[in-house]
């Protein structure tokens, strides 16, 4: 059951990815940026689940406060340059 | 019974995901794409986070499972706040069927307009 | 004064955060690093700690923190579900907008809060603060006017910080 639930994970990354490629300004780029690494801290639940082991959770811990750190950078440096590309 | 009902939760939050990268992908705007995304997305990686709690109990699993959660809720609606104001800032139109704008209203009325 | 309070709040929170970790009895290790780090924050943070410490010894404001949580989770699941109906919805019922509404608080961080948690208000997220009036994104909008979109949106939760923290 748990690996199914991790397939469809996965091919919600791949939606993830799209818009990342696709998006038209590098605001839409940071929100799935942001989107995908909440994300990451659902597989290591899953991951921590599967093999009954503590460690890819405190990975995820660890992740989930490095992505809040690295979007709010982002979004400062969003706010003084503007660039569409 | 426990695993089951575990199951029970992972299986709504993986479907709140993909309900979320769904919008990411089909609706129209910045800002409605930002909203729809990260509440399904932050909702559904919660209710995951839950699921592992009652899974694995008091142990260090579901303590770091619990810290997990305090974090997620407390991180995404201050990211997405920061996102909003960011791409505002940066000049992100708005869609085209948006029916008023308000905060353009009165920065053209104070003469403050960017 | 307040770098005595703040160093005994940030041992107690060190406390609550080793505790589970070490399955019920916290070595003299733990313990020690937890009052050397407290010692070191409140003394460089003392001075930019709030200006009325007092108020963390009052109790009640800690039951309406635990029911501030509830009212908060319950908007994220509601929030959740109106976008998961206009996500899957084939038309996409959205009418979306900025409009304006204003808040009674006054100190910043009771701002800071509430534009934070409006994030999670069904619909709902706030794009720019100008003193006293807060610029929120709809998806719906239902009410164009200042006065109805407050009474829809900000009361729930203001009502609340206001009890929590001034």
């Amino acid at each position: 059951m748990i690996e199914f639930l991790m397939v469809v994970l996965v091919c919600c990354v791949f939606l993830c990815l799209f818009r990342i490629a696709r998006g038209p300004t590098a605001s839409d780029r940071a929100v799935a940026i942001d989107v995908l690494g909440i994300m990451v801290v659902a597989f290591g639940a899953f991951m921590s689940i599967k093999t009954e082991n503590e460690f890819y959770l405190t990975t995820a811990l660890v992740w989930s406060l490095l992505n809040f750190i690295g979007v709010l950078a982002l979004s400062k440096f969003l706010e003084n340059r503007g660039f569409d590309d | 019974m426990r695993e089951t009902i575990g199951i029970l939760f992972m299986f709504a939050g993986v479907v709140f995901d993909a309900i979320g990268c769904v919008g990411l992908v089909r609706l129209p705007d910045l800002y409605n794409r930002l909203q729809a995304s990260l509440k399904c997305v932050a909702m559904g990686t919660s209710m995951i986070l839950f699921g592992t709690m009652i899974i694995a109990g008091f142990s260090a699993v579901g303590a770091k499972a619990f810290l997990c959660l305090i974090f997620i809720l407390i991180i995404s609606p201050t990211t997405e706040h920061a996102l909003a104001r960011a791409s505002y800032i940066a000049g992100v139109k708005l869609w085209e069927g948006s029916i008023i704008d308000r905060l353009k209203q009165d920065s053209q009325n104070n003469g403050t307009g960017k | 004064m307040k770098k005595l309070i703040l160093a005994f709040l940030s041992m107690v929170i060190w406390i609550l955060l080793v505790w589970p970790f070490s399955s019920g009895d916290v070595d003299w290790h733990s313990i020690g690093i937890g009052v050397f780090a407290s010692i070191i924050v409140g003394i460089l943070f003392g001075n930019a700690f709030t200006d009325s410490p007092y108020k963390f010894f009052e109790i009640k404001r800690y039951f309406w923190l635990v029911y501030f949580v509830v009212v908060f989770v319950w908007s994220f699941l509601e929030a959740s579900v109106d976008f998961a109906y206009r996500v899957l919805h084939p038309d996409l019922p959205i009418r979306p907008g900025i409009i304006k509404v204003k808040t009674k608080l006054k100190r910043k961080s009771g701002i800071a809060i509430l534009a934070n948690s409006i994030g999670f208000a069904p619909g709902a997220v706030s794009v720019e603060i100008v003193d006293g009036f807060l610029y929120i994104h709809m998806a719906c909008i239902r009410y164009k006017d200042t006065d109805d979109a407050t009474a829809v949106v900000v009361r729930r939760f203001e009502r609340i910080l206001a009890r929590i923290l001034e």
